[in-house]
């Protein structure tokens, strides 16, 4: 673990692999610490901010690196009406996205093998940012991987369901966004008077599947 | 406020909004991880002022003005205090101060201010707008929160009754300075500065841009020259510098995103983050590197990690 600093109020703590985050937000989560303000995972970091007044950060950047790791939590699906086993997210998708020609044109993989590539691959979310309920969705399958788009489009609708990288991605809402899109899926990933209001979470399993309407 | 029944809760009457006008209180915690925004007053110091002149918690929701130009009108006379950017004041006709619990009744009405660019509304009782995640701000980039205050909003108040006195009737605010100069600590990925853009960052003038907003000041200036590739994206701080490919930083407000995959250089010190919160577009600012309070002294043990140099 390398600690980074962040400011005033904050540290980034930076590890080697996907499962060592989920492991650190975890730890951090159950702690149970007066003044741990957020613990933000991402794809290799985790960012601890703190309330000075309650958390010193001197302190938290000494004894941080000396806690064992907990066990990631095991990530139960929210309800949501769709299909859920094993702890596995069912997402329903319609792959009549715009971009699937130009996906199938950047991997050389024609567009029925990308949606059954994608559909048979084991897919965990890694982390969320962007926007609330926006999940980075780490997929298992090396050969969908892609370059971020070079021109980004003003609105992307919500529900559209797009590749960036290793990642898929489900926009909560429409919003702009540079991801090439694939699919779209009636799957609702953000709704603020839900507990809790992201349907997605680090360490969630998801599998996607094909559909013929939302 | 009177005794008996209210049929509703007090309203405060937006007649004009000015250029922008946004409910805003200290923002949403504990969400980051869910790409939440904390988002909040920019200016935080201005509305806990404001909020402490009128005996209110601190936290109680006001109204952030953006260059001023407001007009309101209480239902019923109503205790208010403003914070931030001086503008002119008039409260039921006649001229009112800043920084001093002010009786309104009849209308209030915002000039536009000369220096700055945000101005903290507060109320007796605070804004009682409704709560998205424990916080009544409204967001920006996330769309989370109430919308922007319209013309004919009614917006209702909270109950003043069980706050105590105001305790102080006017408090000294120094001003803003003409050419800031804001004092940044190391960040995460100062190592992605090129050696050369150290000493630019730290000697040059830049100019707020046009499209800056509570999401982040845009710079414009001597580009800063940094690594080049891709960075795995995460985690920001409000106050966090960074730096685009392009080299042409962006300083992080309080709706910024909750990651991002270009290298954040440098974070401002908490204390500046008003100074920066009343910078309009076309300012000048400059910045000055400071060494963190957690590098100094730190311990080096074999096996453990410390904070990254300086």
């Amino acid at each position: 673990m390398k600690l980074r600093p962040a400011g005033d109020r904050a540290l980034l703590a930076e590890v080697d692999d996907l499962q060592t985050v989920h492991r650190l937000h975890a730890t951090l989560r159950r702690a149970g610490l007066a003044g741990l303000v957020e613990a933000v995972p991402a794809a290799r970091t985790v960012l601890v901010v703190v309330d000075p007044d309650r958390l010193d950060l001197g302190w938290l950047a000494a004894e941080l690196p000396t806690w064992p790791l907990a066990d990631a939590e095991p990530a139960e699906p929210a309800d949501t009406g769709a299909a859920a086993a094993g702890g596995t997210l069912d997402v329903p998708v319609v792959y009549d996205g715009q971009d699937l020609p130009e996906v199938a044109r950047l991997t050389g993989v024609p567009a029925e093998e990308i949606v059954r590539r994608h559909t048979a691959a084991e897919h965990t979310v890694a982390f969320l940012g962007f926007a609330p309920g926006f999940g980075y969705i780490l997929g298992s399958d090396p050969a969908l991987e892609i370059p971020r788009r070079a021109a980004p489009r003003t609105a992307v609708p919500a529900g559209s369901v797009g590749l960036a990288g290793p990642y898929t991605g489900i926009y909560p809402r429409a919003s702009p966004g540079g991801w090439l899109l694939i699919g779209r899926t009636a799957v609702g990933t953000w709704d603020p008077d839900r507990d809790p209001p992201a349907l997605l979470r680090p360490g969630l399993r998801v599998r996607f599947r094909a559909v013929s309407s939302p | 406020m009177t005794g008996g029944a209210r049929p509703h809760p007090p309203v405060l009457e937006v007649e004009d909004p000015g250029p922008l006008a946004t409910v805003q209180d200290l923002g949403r915690s504990g969400y980051g991880h869910l790409g939440v925004p904390p988002s909040g007053a920019a200016d935080a110091a201005s509305l806990r002022l404001a909020n402490r002149l009128l005996g209110n918690p601190e936290a109680a929701a006001g109204i952030e003005f953006t260059l001023g130009g407001g007009r309101l009108r209480p239902e019923t006379p109503t205790w208010v205090a403003l914070c931030g950017a001086v503008l002119p004041v008039t409260a039921g006709g006649r001229p009112a101060a800043m920084n001093t619990p002010i009786r309104v009744q009849g209308s209030l009405e915002l000039g536009t201010p000369q220096a700055g660019l945000r101005t903290y509304l507060a109320v007796r009782g605070g804004i009682a707008a409704e709560r998205v995640l424990g916080s009544a701000a409204t967001d920006v980039l996330s769309g989370l929160g109430p919308e922007p205050l319209r013309a004919g909003a009614a917006v209702p108040l909270g109950p003043a009754d069980d706050l105590g006195t105001m305790p102080v009737t006017v408090a000294p605010v120094a001003p803003l300075a003409a050419e800031p100069v804001l004092r940044l600590l190391p960040g995460p990925r100062e190592d992605w500065l090129a050696e050369n853009a150290r000493a630019t960052l730290h000697g040059g003038t830049y100019t707020v841009a046009p499209d800056s907003d509570r999401v982040g000041l845009r710079l414009e200036g001597p580009p800063l020259p940094r690594r080049e590739g891709e960075l795995p994206s995460e985690g920001l701080v409000t106050g966090a510098m960074q730096v685009p490919p392009d080299g042409r930083p962006i300083l992080f407000l309080t709706d910024h995103p909750t990651t991002g995959g270009y290298p954040a250089v440098a974070v401002l010190a908490d204390r500046d983050l008003r100074v920066a919160a009343q910078l309009r577009p076309g300012a000048p600012v400059r910045f000055r590197l400071q060494v963190s309070a957690h590098q100094v002294g730190r311990r080096r043990s074999a096996g453990s990690a410390r904070l990254g140099g300086v």
